[in-house]
């Protein structure tokens, strides 16, 4: 099993024939993901990997079926716009890949995703990837480099940061340890599917034995996910490591989300509060693949 | 975040009918004597600075008389509070506080929704007011479609125990403050202290507000010049650094400062990361070699040669650094070699001397570190590039050790680039200029230029020269992705006749 993706899934491709759209389709096609349309607005007609272009989400729906997943390869002032358009199509799950998308469309799109009962990767992610099935997004770069970094095995993987979701996933596969699923929640400050709601669809995935999580400095995700354990609303062992130790307060490096403000989302707090619960934190990065090795052999998976 | 400055934010205040003190924000001790003898009465001399606590550190003076104003801004101006030099004074009547109470809003991630903040308690922190007067702070989660409604906003008044006609008055001042926070996209806005006066007025005495970076360009009304978080003002490498950023929408460079006027032997490293994640525990590692940073960059989200070129060039600007250290998360979905050109273009034009130590993993790894190590032979420095299979903190040591052996190759610099003979140019996206000496290219044997471009845009003419198969036009328009092969592979396995001009405003003027 798998969460979020999976090769049954009908993804459509919203900015597929812009220059990260066509790249990145080829990826997803090239993988084993299910795609069945795309959309442009005033490009419909054309076609992309051979995957049909519609003007609105709506006709691609009504043109080429049933849609599950939408993956957004928009610029960031018309993302609140595109996101929108397929939630009011329904469809229930969305990647939103771009960055620099402004804070308040994010709780906008949020907002109507609750009304509806839609949920959304992202913004400002690298996205999904279920080893040897499907992707969403642009996790690998390329279906070979995709094939041979990544395999299927018992461990979920949920980062914060794009690159470290595939380092995290390769290192760990070079020590034989393969995932169900790798997502990227995103990077900024507000995010659809946050750490602690990742963990939550791992812990009713039957096959992922662990979940070995990359957190950050800032936002309040971590501390989240041990309330999580604390109230017995996640029970499969967290391996984690906290970013940014060494960042200053009030200056952020890179991720909108990676800030300390007003005391708030530290270093020390998060890791305090997640080894509170009974997690394993690492102090350094590359310990995580003997650690979470560590952790399987102790639940005997 | 895009931080405004009290006065600026108080501007916006009174926009939305909440009043502020009268007053005006003043450059020069002149200035505040005259605007202190408009208002005509005693007055407050407040430094303008993103610092908590200023008057313990007397940025913030009474002054009964112009004179008096004038001599309190004359001591401000110029101060350095927490790193921050101060350029402005804000001259305000003095008001009849009997009162002071706290209204803020703020995005809280947990609910993705605002979340409006008010306390009968007002002056210190909102932390510290919650944790000694927990019953006297209400805070409520606003619906980001429908906004603040009145009735809400005197509730949650209500809930700290006051009634009446005040209820009545914060509440509206909170969905004013709501407003603002609203249309203006704040992530924070902080009214600290909300005072009301002996006369039953209610006044923002401070206001602190912070715009979404990535809002910024709906809202140019507000004169915001680098949209990015700092505990100080930005610094003028950051400004030409932002400036590359927003002419180049392709991938991401991120660029602070660390550090000013150190000396060579201080121990401090350039450090160019990839990714946000993998540049905080690759920065981390440098940390742990005992090395402080001059920078923190961080190009990723695939940009182009040209963006990584212009960061390192700017990188090698901050001062003497005493190594050159590029990591991300090691296993990079972008194509590295794109990256490991903008290197190797901007080292060589520095005929480097400081030992580089690069890790590339990633997509076409192999290849990128090939690219980054032929300058071993082209530059004094010793450069080594390393694989996914490479940890940080390995890379980290590789480079502590070079530093410590300080050997370097006798290589003679670069002979300046005699004016082309038979010059074709062409101009790209972000205002460089590409030029091939035709005259060099005619007695080129391996064409490679044509061969590497990756978009596959020059083809050889009548000549044997490599002119361009699509439109200037087309080239300008961002056809020519600005990889940087024909120009770097030229140099290598050409006759050296392809030449890219990539100028960065502001740096051979600022930084010489």
């Amino acid at each position: 099993m798998s969460i979020l993706i999976d090769q049954t899934k009908r993804v459509l491709v919203q900015g597929i024939t812009g220059r990260e759209g066509i790249a990145r389709t080829q990826l997803m096609v090239g993988y084993g993901t299910h795609v069945v349309a795309g959309v442009t607005p005033g490009k419909g007609g054309q076609a992309v990997e051979g995957i049909p272009v519609f003007d609105t989400v709506e006709e691609a729906w009504e043109q080429a079926g049933p849609i599950d997943i939408s993956v957004l390869f928009i610029p960031a002032p018309l993302v609140r716009s595109a996101a929108l358009e397929a939630i009011d199509a329904g469809v229930k799950l969305l990647v939103i890949v771009p960055d620099r998308v402004p804070i308040y469309d994010v709780l906008v799109i949020a907002k109507r995703a609750k009304e509806t009962g839609a949920r959304f990767v992202g913004p400002n992610t690298l996205g999904v990837l279920s080893p040897d099935k499907a992707v969403l997004g642009m996790i690998g770069g390329r279906a070979a480099s995709a094939r041979s970094w990544f395999f299927p095995g018992p461990v979920g993987i949920s980062s914060r940061s794009g690159g470290i979701t595939s380092s995290m996933a390769y290192y760990l596969a070079q020590e034989g340890i393969g995932a169900t699923t790798l997502v990227h929640v995103g990077g900024d400050a507000v995010v659809g599917l946050p750490h602690p709601e990742v963990v939550k669809l791992f812990e009713h995935d039957p096959e992922t034995k662990a979940v070995v999580m990359f957190g950050e400095i800032g936002t309040s995700q971590e501390e989240m996910v041990a309330d999580l354990i604390e109230e017995g609303a996640f029970t499969k062992p967290l391996v984690a490591y906290i970013g940014g130790k060494a960042a200053k307060s009030g200056t952020r490096f890179s991720h909108a989300g990676a800030i300390v403000e007003g005391g708030r989302g530290t270093y020390e707090g998060k890791v305090e509060r997640l080894r509170e619960v009974g997690a394993t934190v690492v102090e350094q990065f590359m310990d995580l693949p003997a650690a979470t090795k560590e952790v399987l052999a102790r639940i005997g998976a | 975040m895009a931080r405004l400055h009290e006065f600026q934010g108080k501007a916006l205040l009174r926009q939305f009918k909440i009043a502020v003190p009268q007053g005006g924000v003043a450059a020069t001790p002149d200035e505040a004597r005259t605007i202190a003898a408009e208002i005509g009465k005693p007055v407050m001399v407040k430094a303008q600075a993103w610092v908590t606590g200023r008057a313990s550190m007397g940025g913030i003076k009474k002054a009964a008389t112009p004179n008096e104003a004038a001599a309190a801004a004359e001591a401000m101006l110029g101060m350095k509070v927490k790193g921050f030099v101060v350029e402005q004074v804000l001259i305000e009547e003095q008001l009849d506080i009997t009162r002071e109470f706290y209204a803020g809003v703020i995005v809280d991630d947990r609910a993705q929704a605002p979340l409006v903040m008010f306390s009968s308690v007002g002056g210190t922190g909102i932390e510290e007011i919650a944790a000694a007067h927990p019953d006297q702070v209400a805070s409520t989660h606003v619906d980001i479609i429908a906004g603040l409604q009145d009735y809400k906003a005197r509730n949650l008044v209500r809930k700290t125990g006051i009634g009446g006609r005040l209820q009545r008055d914060l509440g509206g001042l909170l969905v004013q403050l709501y407003d603002v926070a609203r249309t203006y996209e704040a992530r924070a806005a902080e009214i600290n202290p909300l005072v009301e006066t002996a006369d039953g007025k209610l006044y923002a005495a401070d206001c602190r507000l912070t715009v979404d970076d990535y809002a910024v360009f709906r809202h140019k009304d507000l004169g915001i010049e680098i949209a990015r978080e700092y505990d100080r003002p930005p610094t003028a490498l950051e400004k030409i650094a932002y400036a590359v950023e927003a002419k180049d929408y392709r991938g991401t460079f991120y660029f602070i400062q660390m550090a000013e006027d150190f000396e060579q032997g201080d121990g401090y490293v350039g450090f160019h990361g990839a990714g946000g994640g993998g540049s905080m525990m690759s920065m981390d590692a440098v940390l742990r070699q005992g090395y402080k940073l001059a920078t923190f960059v961080d190009t990723s989200g695939n940009p182009p040669a040209s963006k990584v070129y212009r960061a390192a060039r700017i990188v090698l600007a901050t001062g003497p650094i005493d190594g050159y250290f590029g990591s991300g998360s090691g296993v990079a979905s972008q194509e590295q070699f794109h990256s490991a050109r903008g290197l190797v273009k901007a080292f060589l034009e520095a005929h480097l001397d400081i030992p580089v130590v690069v890790r590339l993993g990633g997509n076409a790894e192999d290849k990128a570190v090939e690219i980054l190590e032929r300058l071993n032979e082209h530059i004094p420095a010793p450069v080594e590039g390393y694989r996914k299979d490479d940890s940080p903190d390995f890379c980290a040591q590789r480079l502590a050790a070079l530093i410590e052996a300080g050997e370097l190759r006798d290589v003679a610099p670069p002979a300046p680039r005699p004016a082309p003979q038979q010059p074709y140019s062409f101009t790209t996206v972000t205002g460089g200029t590409v030029t091939f000496d035709h005259a060099l290219c005619a007695t080129c044997e391996s064409k490679i230029c044509v061969q590497e471009c990756v978009a596959q845009i020059l083809s050889l003419n009548d000549d044997g020269c490599p002119e361009l198969n699509i439109t200037l036009a087309e080239a300008q328009k961002g056809r020519c992705i600005e990889c940087l092969a024909c120009e770097v592979e030229c140099m290598f396995q050409g006759a050296g006749g392809g030449h890219i001009d990539l100028p960065i405003p502001g740096l051979d003027e600022e930084v010489i």
